[in-house]
């Protein structure tokens, strides 16, 4: 399904700041899967996704989603197999156009969009029905703006957007990251839930290592823009949050040492 | 004030209703700051004009100009999305370029329709005093536009010129092909300058190399007076709103022209002009700090 293969990307190239942000990562994901994605601060997480989804050019590798060659084409062409939530609540959605609208604009994702009106009455009927399985009342205020949503409720109809298309792979950038615990709960979820019923290819990127375990069926950690670590089956049923920062301390004292012997 | 100043004003007034639909269309949908206006709508008038005096028929030379106003705007956006040259600055290289081209295209500084037709004399009946059948005929242009660019912008595509200038990030993340959208969007707000542009030279016996000079600021006053008396976010009440805006705004100059106990003459009007497009651009700011404010939650 996705198969990324020894992607470098290095920001600043030749200047004091420097930052070779994927150094030869590859991974590959089978169709179906749920895989979380783990890392410190500057571990190339959200790198990575971003050269998935097209958004970060890469200095080279190849990355395939369904067998087709994805890697030098813009993000509008791979949003046809790619599906996204940002990170920040805002960003998914479009504050100045209503419920109803942002709702059809992802009804035609990867589509040619010609002069059919862009808002019909079945699809209408569709969004309600959607709408109403948040159990928000979203369904009773399709023209209002959706300026006017909180950001939980914002980040719903966002899932809800990308799981309206059939997309090959959905990508979640820390999607939870900036919800109260309450809310990010709900919105956990509910990805969980529409991941399962669309049986959708997802890779979510997330800060905590509990949610990482928690959801989905394997988990990769990034460490320097590497996959130094990628579980999954019944070694991973039995992990514990301790059990993966030890995993992580190790990597880290390994990476250390390493430096410790080259400066010696 | 006289009957005739009256129905000028609302002449004008539509006319610039054209120049303000488009003004809304790059500012407002795209957020593009767009200068190129103060040479597409010249262009307009050169192009008509010249074509014109040189036997063609006005709705053709009007085409052509209209036209001559997309292809314009469209170079603009190129230059920004493809050259990746700042929006504003790539207009203001536009809009000089085309200050040559129009001295090019009329030969001259100014090209004079005296006889020759237009489509309002063409279009003129008997018994119908001219100067109230030119503002009904830029009424129905006017009204068509109108008309055009709400249902434009209730397709799929118009749609996603909309995301484009809302969130162009998600946009693109839901297939938009955002460069095109603004080259889309470009292209049909100086093709509606250009129109005008067109009309204005017809309708005011020529066109001149000076007669685009402040169009970009008499458009954004016609956007921001018709979004204060007016406001709402549905778009086809906007539309209308920037071109009542328009009207009102010509009135009001017309009526500073006219009245004495104001106080205002007609030298003041470019300052009055200044200090209300001033306002409404730092009211915006204005709104974000307060929100930035009472944000956080």
């Amino acid at each position: 399904m996705l198969s990324a293969q020894n992607l470098n990307i290095t920001f600043n190239a030749g200047t004091p700041i420097e930052t070779r942000a994927l150094r030869g990562l590859s991974l590959d994901i089978p169709a179906g899967q749920f895989v979380t994605v783990i890392g410190s601060n500057g571990a190339g997480k959200s790198t990575f996704l971003n050269a998935v989804s097209g958004d970060l050019p890469i200095d080279s590798g190849t990355i395939v989603i369904d067998n087709q060659d994805v890697t030098r084409q813009p993000v509008w062409e791979r949003a046809k197999r790619v599906a996204r939530v940002f990170q920040d609540p805002m960003a998914g959605t479009c504050e100045d156009l209503t419920i109803e609208e942002n709702l059809a604009l992802a009804y035609s994702r990867g589509e040619r969009r010609g002069f059919a009106k862009a808002v019909r009455h079945s699809m209408r009927d569709e969004f309600r029905e959607r709408l109403s399985t948040l159990g928000l009342g979203l369904e009773n205020r399709l023209t209002d703006r959706i300026g006017l949503l909180s950001g939980g409720q914002r980040q719903a109809v966002s899932l809800l957007m990308a799981a309206l298309r059939p997309s090959r792979i959905l990508l979640l950038d820390e999607h939870t990251a900036a919800l109260d615990p309450r809310t990010a709960q709900f919105v956990l979820d509910l990805t969980a839930r529409i991941v399962s019923e669309s049986r959708l290819t997802t890779m979510m990127v997330t800060h905590s290592m509990r949610q990482a375990l928690d959801v989905g069926e394997r988990t990769v950690m990034l460490h320097q823009g590497n996959v130094v670590l990628d579980v999954s089956g019944p070694e991973r049923r039995g992990m514990d949050v301790p059990d993966l920062l030890n995993m992580f301390e190790r990597v880290r004292g390994e990476k250390l040492s390493d430096d410790g012997l080259l400066l010696g | 004030m006289s009957i005739y100043s009256l129905w000028g004003a609302l002449e004008i007034g539509l006319i610039f209703g054209l120049v303000a639909l488009g003004v809304l269309i790059s500012f407002r949908i795209l957020r593009f700051p767009d200068l190129t206006v103060d040479g597409s709508f010249p262009l307009g008038g050169a192009t008509a004009a010249t074509l014109i005096s040189m036997g063609m028929d006005p709705f053709t030379s009007t085409l052509v100009a209209t036209l001559a106003g997309a292809v314009a705007g469209m170079i603009t956006g190129w230059l920004n999305v493809r050259l990746k040259i700042m929006d504003l600055l790539a207009s203001i290289l536009m809009m000089i370029a085309l200050y040559s081209i129009n001295l090019r295209i009329m030969g001259r500084p100014n090209v004079p329709l005296i006889s020759d037709p237009t489509v309002f004399t063409v279009l003129q009946p008997e018994g119908i005093s001219d100067y109230i059948m030119r503002p009904l005929i830029l009424l129905v242009v006017v009204v068509a536009c109108k008309l055009a660019l709400d249902w434009y912008f209730s397709t799929k595509t118009g749609l996603a010129m909309r995301a484009t200038g809302s969130n162009p990030r998600m946009a693109r993340s839901q297939g938009v092909a955002t460069g095109g959208q603004i080259l889309a969007g470009m292209g049909i707000s100086n093709a509606l300058c250009a129109l005008a542009g067109a009309l204005f030279a017809q309708s005011q016996g020529g066109a001149d190399i000076s007669m685009g000079i402040g169009t970009i600021v008499i458009g954004l006053a016609a956007v921001i007076v018709g979004e204060s008396i007016m406001p709402s976010r549905r778009l086809v009440i906007i539309t209308l709103a920037v071109i009542l805006g328009a009207i009102l705004y010509r009135f009001f100059i017309a009526l500073a022209l006219n009245v004495d106990f104001i106080g205002l003459k007609a030298q003041d009007l470019n300052l009055v002009t200044a200090v209300l497009v001033t306002i409404a651009l730092v009211i915006p700011l204005l709104k974000q700090r307060l929100r930035g404010k009472n944000g956080g939650r």
